[in-house]
């Protein structure tokens, strides 16, 4: 008996669940991982690559804000390239969101985004000189809004009729959409290059002269909806309850089946502008590489922003903000990408591991010896 | 005691060991056949020139670290600071070129350069948007009709380099059949492409001239990927090659893939854009590439003497632009590098032709319309055969051979 309890309070410490804490020690101990976040890089890319972190870290800057330079065109051309790729994964992470919420991995974000694109170009290059401007614009929405909803419900019947694993299905039509995409340019491209020609004339209108503003613009309205469908409306809700737990949900009435093809909907339509905004109101064309694997970034922009659409513009912000920083400091330094990344993947391993110490806390057994 | 002799024992194996790999027999690499030349600079440079350069990937491309490489070179042979030499990796073929391209005229530059094809129409909007900067694009197809001052293609004649390797190939297929390795219709070599495109078609096809104009009974199949970098699918295409009875590889598609594949399964290699001797020793025999230091020393002597820079600029052998790597002595067949030697003077003197003498469908070809001035349905336009000669790259410096002639198979024709 007594050798057990020995065993039991040799433990240094034990972990504790939170109580709920103030708003200002929560973004106290966010504040501080990030702040580790950067002490931990600063040591690495000093031992790394013998350059000064101080340094580094305003080149990052540079490379999302232009800081450094006097020229007003570069520092404006980075800040709006900065919004628009905040707003495109911004857009992406909300599409997810309704999905994950209700607990369904929609992992099919890339594919989903990848269709609404073609969807998109297939409108300019068969429609483009035959359709008014107005009439093109609303056949690229419908298109690409369609195909987007095509590739997340697939996934939403058969989970919802047959129990299929939806991790995997909405996996897996991620590879027939790069599939289709690489049919399409080569049986369309006649060079055999596999690079179609981008088509600006068939794009989305400019407006006020900026490239990307209308993007920004739509974005943001979709974040407030978003915002809005979640939290106030009775769909938001059963969203919420399925994903706690489903046999609550059935028992208060709620068709489950219907809520998640539903909500897949909703998340392939989001997916589907995002492809569109993409293709036609920023490449306008399409390559297998067009989603860059923001389809799978975004989740974890959803994730750190605990699913609140409002959380996300920051979360998104944050990892634009490495990506972008990170080729800059590849540029200005010489060196490869990958030591960039790596100092992105600390400062981000320390922000997500802020979260275990918001839950819980750590409890040091001072008695311990005392009781042996 | 059994175990001080035991220990004994094990040393002086791992000494003998030691021994046999310094003695093992390890002839090297040769000097190259056809170096890389000196760079010739008669200009001077302002403090405040800056040059731009835009990559689809990093150095872990081989195709991109021979970019790279060129860039290093111009660097240090022109003595420019690092603020003077912006480098741009990981640049995808989309909008995200376009934005570099005007990042890098914001920064300064008075000239942009950018490598891969599908990077043309952003750089040519950029071009528009900038008259005053100089805007240069290796493999694109449109300078020479976009009509736009400041916006320059450039390639290298690199079929002569790919003709050379292919020589190296066929004198190793003609000493596995003096060995009685293989029997003379078993000369099948293999080949990795990315695309059915004319840039490879081009390659591959310039490879197998080479390697037939030494060992006449060789036959090829090309395996595409549908990818320029897919270190995975490479691999794949390769070990699939090496399964129907290839008994070399080349190939055209940028990652260690092939390369590697070859290494494992023991199988000979003739590699592209550098040498891949230090990670495959027991397999690479040589390596032809584009240097690309004499085009950026070119336009760079032309800015700073305020001359133009041509629309459409083909390097060729008497340029430095196509250039060879040593040949490894310990796989490649005896005489391997005199013969080299001997094909570079006479492709020097014109004796020597890389697209002649070969036969589509059973029948010689006399003539051939290629598509050389790119419009959106790659309409053929331009008589490409001239006294029973295909001329390549004279029409326009990025490739357009694109015949599919005899002894040369497509496993697969989907990309």
């Amino acid at each position: 008996m007594g050798k057990e309890n020995k065993k039991i309070k040799t433990v240094p410490f034990h972990i504790v669940k939170r109580d709920p804490m103030a708003w200002y020690y929560n973004l106290l101990i966010r504040a501080a991982a990030v702040v580790a976040a950067l002490i931990v890089s600063a040591v690495f890319i000093t031992l790394m690559t013998q350059k000064n972190p101080i340094e580094v870290y305003a080149s990052m800057i540079d490379g999302a804000f232009g800081i450094k330079t006097n020229n007003v065109d570069l520092r404006a051309l980075r800040i709006w390239s900065l919004l628009q790729n905040v707003a495109i994964l911004l857009c992406i992470s909300l599409a997810v969101t309704p999905a994950f919420k209700m607990r369904f991995w929609n992992c099919g974000a890339e594919g989903q985004v990848l269709v609404g694109g073609l969807a998109t170009v297939m409108v300019m290059m068969f429609c483009g000189d035959k359709l008014s401007m107005p009439v093109l614009i609303i056949v690229m929405v419908l298109a690409s809004v369609t195909a987007g909803i095509i590739w997340a419900v697939l996934p939403a019947i058969f989970k919802s009729l047959w129990n299929t694993n939806e991790t995997l299905f909405t996996l897996m039509m991620n590879y027939v959409a790069i599939q289709l995409i690489a049919f399409f340019l080569k049986y369309f491209v006649k060079s055999g290059s596999g690079v179609l020609s981008p088509m600006p004339q068939f794009g989305l209108p400019i407006i006020a002269g900026k490239d990307y503003l209308l993007n920004i613009i739509i974005v943001a309205v979709i974040t407030v909806l978003v915002y809005i469908y979640l939290k106030y409306t009775k769909q938001g809700y059963e969203i919420s309850v399925v994903g706690e737990s489903e046999n609550t949900a059935k028992y208060i009435g709620i068709n489950v089946k219907k809520v998640i093809i539903r909500t897949l909907i909703v998340s392939g339509a989001i997916c589907g502008i995002a492809g569109l905004l993409l293709v036609g109101g920023t490449n306008h064309t399409i390559s297998t590489t067009t989603a860059g694997g923001r389809g799978f970034t975004a989740i974890m922009v959803s994730w750190l922003a605990k699913f609140n659409p409002l959380y996300m513009v920051f979360t998104s912000f944050l990892i634009v903000f490495f990506e972008i920083g990170s080729k800059q400091v590849s540029t200005d330094f010489r060196i490869p990408n990958a030591i960039s990344d790596i100092v992105t993947g600390i400062i981000l391993f320390f922000i997500i591991g802020s979260e275990f110490f918001l839950q819980y806390k750590i409890v040091v057994n001072k008695n311990r010896k005392e009781n042996v | 005691m059994k175990k001080i002799l035991a220990l004994l024992l094990a040393v002086a194996m791992i000494f003998s060991l030691a021994a046999c790999g310094q003695n093992g027999g390890a002839l090297g690499m040769s000097e190259s056949p056809l170096a890389a030349k000196a760079l010739t600079v008669d200009y001077e440079i302002a403090d405040d020139f800056k040059i731009g350069f835009i990559c689809l990937h990093d150095e872990n491309s081989t195709y991109d670290l021979n970019f790279i490489n060129a860039v290093k070179t111009v660097q240090e042979t022109l003595k420019l600071k690092d603020e003077q030499v912006i480098l741009k990796t990981n640049v995808p073929e989309g909008n995200e070129c376009y934005v570099a391209a005007k990042d890098l005229v914001g920064q300064g530059c008075k000239i942009v350069f950018a490598n891969s094809f599908g990077h043309e129409d952003f750089m040519i909007q950029a071009a528009r948007e900038f008259p005053e900067v100089q805007f240069c694009h290796a493999t694109g197809t449109k300078a020479h009709t976009e009509g736009l001052a400041n916006y320059h293609n450039a390639f290298a004649s690199i079929f002569q380099g790919r003709y050379l390797a292919g020589i190296a190939a066929g004198m190793k297929l003609n000493e596995m059949i003096n060995e009685g390795t293989i029997k003379a219709e078993e000369a099948k070599m293999g080949y990795v492409g990315a695309f059915t495109y004319a840039e490879v078609i081009s390659g591959y096809t310039s490879f197998y001239l080479g390697a037939k104009s030494v060992c006449p009974s060789v036959t090829m199949d090309v395996q595409f990927t549908g990818s320029w970098y897919d270190a995975t699918e490479e691999k794949n295409a390769a070990e699939a090659l090496i399964a129907k009875k290839c008994v070399l590889i080349s190939q055209h598609a940028d990652s260690m893939g092939a390369p590697s594949a070859c290494e494992a399964a023991g199988v000979p290699n003739v590699s592209y854009n550098g040498s891949t001797y230090d990670a495959c020793p027991e397999t690479f025999i040589v390596s032809s590439r584009i240097d690309w230091a004499p085009y950026y020393n070119y336009i760079i002597r032309c800015v700073a003497k305020g001359e133009a820079i041509a629309a459409d600029w083909c390097g060729g052998i008497e340029e430095g632009s196509v250039v060879l790597t040593g040949v490894n002595l310990d796989v490649a067949a005896e005489g391997t590098v005199e013969a080299i030697e001997n094909a570079v003077k006479g492709l020097k003197d014109g004796s020597v032709k890389v697209f002649t003498g070969f036969k589509k469908d059973g029948a010689d070809v006399t003539s051939y319309i290629a598509d050389v001035d790119t419009d959106a349905a790659f309409t053929p336009d331009t008589e490409a055969v001239e006294n029973g000669v295909f001329t390549e790259s004279t029409k326009r410096s990025a490739p357009y051979f694109d015949l599919r002639i005899d002894g040369i198979t497509l496993l697969n024709e989907k990309f």
